[in-house]
């Protein structure tokens, strides 16, 4: 299976040729190593997890992608060429989204607002345009909240659109944020921790979200999740991460029968 | 009974993005502006211009340009009181070396001018938050002020040091100056004040203020969906000063005719105007006026009641006065920390369901 050959998957999906490649990612903070030499690639139209224990460095991998950490030693190379050293603003104009693992919505905007926010991207009238309300940031606007009602609506929260997003409950508000990201039609979403403390209910409620993302926008998605049921069943490949190093990747099947991944979750004898 | 969203149906975006989606708002809204704009012209004399509406009028748009700031996105400033000097002596310079130019464009240039200065003076937030930010903005309330008194050239060289505004006159009709008439002054500033209100409307339901919002509430969340921080805040010092210097070259040039910048200006305008926007409701338009009518008012009333109403002696009133004013505003913070803004809101949505209780 070369990394560069789109095939198709058992339920119908094409995965297409590598999107993203991190190549050999060291990132320290003082004397602590958070990632250690760990390289994989993410390709166009799969879901992808990462997983490990807490403190693996699974979030700082994701930050390393989201240019908000930069890595002392590594690359990362994004569809096709290295990416050069660039704010976290830049890298979302890029194209890539993503979601917390502490919400972080604007809380004092409605939804709806928060939502627009996400498409900043594609949103970039003049300020005396805006001004006016006239021209094309009136026009901007309206097409733009076009695309957003259709995310809403597929995100199933109409009836919440006007509400300030302080007032939402917890489950409500990660669907926000899915939404704040969807909005912005990444090449590339990352989902951290996109159900941590929700029943199973919401669980699989967003999973269902989460397939139908990926399934009917094409979205490549990059996910940390814990839940290993989740993760099996939602992601095509699997990075497995211990103390700041890459223990494994592969299928679902192949990680969990791989050695290194039961010793790290399991334990193991120290002799 | 009236005040109902129910039936009220939009049919396309651009109607439910509307300023008053509700449509007895929109009627108040255009009555009012009829009102302001045919009645009270040629209801009111010299007292009531110069003692509430110049006030209430200016001070409004003063704080419509901090709100945008503080409220909006989420930056504090203490350097109102500069920044206004800054209006008020680019307006003046404007009005003396360019006599031909009408006053019309001098105020709005006085406001471009302050933009700038606005943006030079924000660059620090880059950095610093919060209190820190306060204190830096404080630096430029104190060195503006400082610069005016000590610069001959922007007072002209005069012997007093203080600026008075030359006349000039906006269709034939003085509006600064000594020999202006009440309703021109009013009419003057009221179209200022509606103009920079649409504008903050404007700006504030489009994406422009989205980004602001997005910076005061998460500015880390902000950065990592796309919003460059740079421009963002930048843009939030440069349209707040641009409100601000209209303001400020409204007060001088029409409100108080002549300006010694240190008494005018001072550290206690910076305060006055961020009190209006607190107590008005921060990150609200409506709320603007309603501090700056708060704040301009409450006094003017006081002392009628107690000086005319009463027939206290005008010095004892003056003292009381302040420590009324001082006790209401505690009360009312404790009362609706979110201000008259949150205030009105609640009551809309009381209003809503009225008279029924579900």
């Amino acid at each position: 299976m070369s990394t560069q050959e789109s095939y198709v998957t058992d339920d119908g999906r094409t995965i297409g040729p590598t999107v993203m490649e991190m190549k050999n990612i060291t990132l320290r903070f003082g004397g602590v190593n958070a990632i250690t030499d760990i390289s994989f690639d993410i390709r166009e139209g799969e879901i992808r997890a990462i997983i490990g224990p807490n403190g693996a460095g699974k979030s700082s991998m994701l930050n390393v992608i989201s240019g908000f950490y930069v890595p002392q030693e590594g690359e990362v190379w994004y569809k096709g060429a290295k990416r050069p050293q660039m704010k976290p603003y830049e890298v979302a104009q890029q194209g890539i989204a993503r979601t917390f693992q502490n919400i972080a919505l604007f809380e004092g905007m409605s939804v709806l607002d928060n939502v627009m926010t996400g498409r900043i991207r594609q949103m970039n009238a003049g300020l005396l345009s805006q001004a006016l309300w006239k021209g094309k940031a009136q026009k901007e606007e309206v097409e733009n909240r076009e695309v957003v009602e259709k995310i809403i609506d597929f995100l199933e929260i109409q009836a919440i659109r006007k509400t300030p997003v302080g007032r939402l409950p917890y489950g409500l508000k990660k669907r926000v944020e899915l939404a704040r990201a969807l909005a912005a039609e990444p090449s590339i979403l990352l989902l951290d921790e996109p159900m941590a403390g929700m029943n199973v209910e919401e669980k699989e409620d967003m999973s269902r979200f989460v397939l139908d993302v990926n399934d009917e926008f094409g979205t490549t998605i990059a996910l940390i999740e814990h839940d290993m049921g989740v993760v099996m069943d939602l992601s095509d490949r699997v990075v497995v991460m211990d103390y700041g190093k890459k223990i494994g990747d592969g299928t679902p099947d192949e990680v969990r029968n791989n050695q290194a991944v039961i010793d790290a979750y399991l334990g193991v004898a120290h002799d | 009974m009236f005040y109902r969203e129910a039936g009220d149906f939009k049919t396309s975006y651009d109607a439910d993005n509307q300023t008053f989606p509700i449509k007895f708002d929109r009627i108040g809204y255009y009555v009012a502006l009829l009102v302001a704009f045919l009645v009270v012209p040629f209801m009111i004399n010299d007292y009531w211009v110069n003692a509430i509406f110049l006030p209430f009028l200016i001070y409004a748009i003063a704080a419509i340009g901090l709100n945008i700031l503080v409220g909006y996105c989420g930056q504090v400033s203490l350097g109102t009181g500069g920044f206004m000097a800054v209006g008020a002596y680019a307006c003046y310079k404007l009005m003396t070396s360019f006599p031909e130019v009408n006053i019309f464009f001098h105020v709005i240039l006085a406001g471009g001018i302050t933009a700038i200065v606005g943006i030079l003076f924000g660059l620090p937030s880059l950095r610093i938050k919060g209190f820190y930010l306060a204190v830096a903005t404080l630096a430029a309330q104190f060195f503006l002020v400082w610069l005016f008194n000590r610069v001959p050239w922007f007072y002209n060289y005069s012997a007093s040091g203080q600026i008075s505004a030359p006349e000039r006159t906006l269709f034939g009709v003085p509006v600064t100056g000594a020999n202006t008439s009440a309703w021109a002054t009013y009419l003057f500033c009221l179209v200022f004040l509606v103009l920079c209100a649409l504008v903050a409307r404007n700006l504030t339901r489009g994406m422009a203020g989205r980004k602001w919002m997005a910076i005061r509430d998460m500015d880390i969340a902000a950065e990592i969906i796309g919003v460059n921080p740079l421009k963002a805040k930048m843009t939030a010092f440069g349209v707040s000063s641009f409100f601000i210097g209209i303001s400020g070259a409204l007060f001088f040039a029409v409100y108080l005719g002549a300006v010694e910048v240190g008494e005018a200006f001072g550290i206690s305008k910076s305060f006055l105007v961020l009190f209006m926007v607190i107590i008005g409701g921060l990150g609200s338009i409506f709320g603007s006026f309603a501090g700056a009518a708060f704040l301009v008012l409450l006094p003017v009333l006081l002392k009628n009641v107690l000086v005319g109403g009463l027939g206290w002696p005008t010095d004892t009133a003056a003292h009381l006065e302040f420590l009324i004013v001082g006790a209401l505003i505690v009360t009312f913070l404790i009362a609706e920390p979110h201000g008259l803004a949150q205030l009105w809101r609640v009551t809309k949505e009381k209003l809503r369901l009225w008279p029924f209780p579900h």
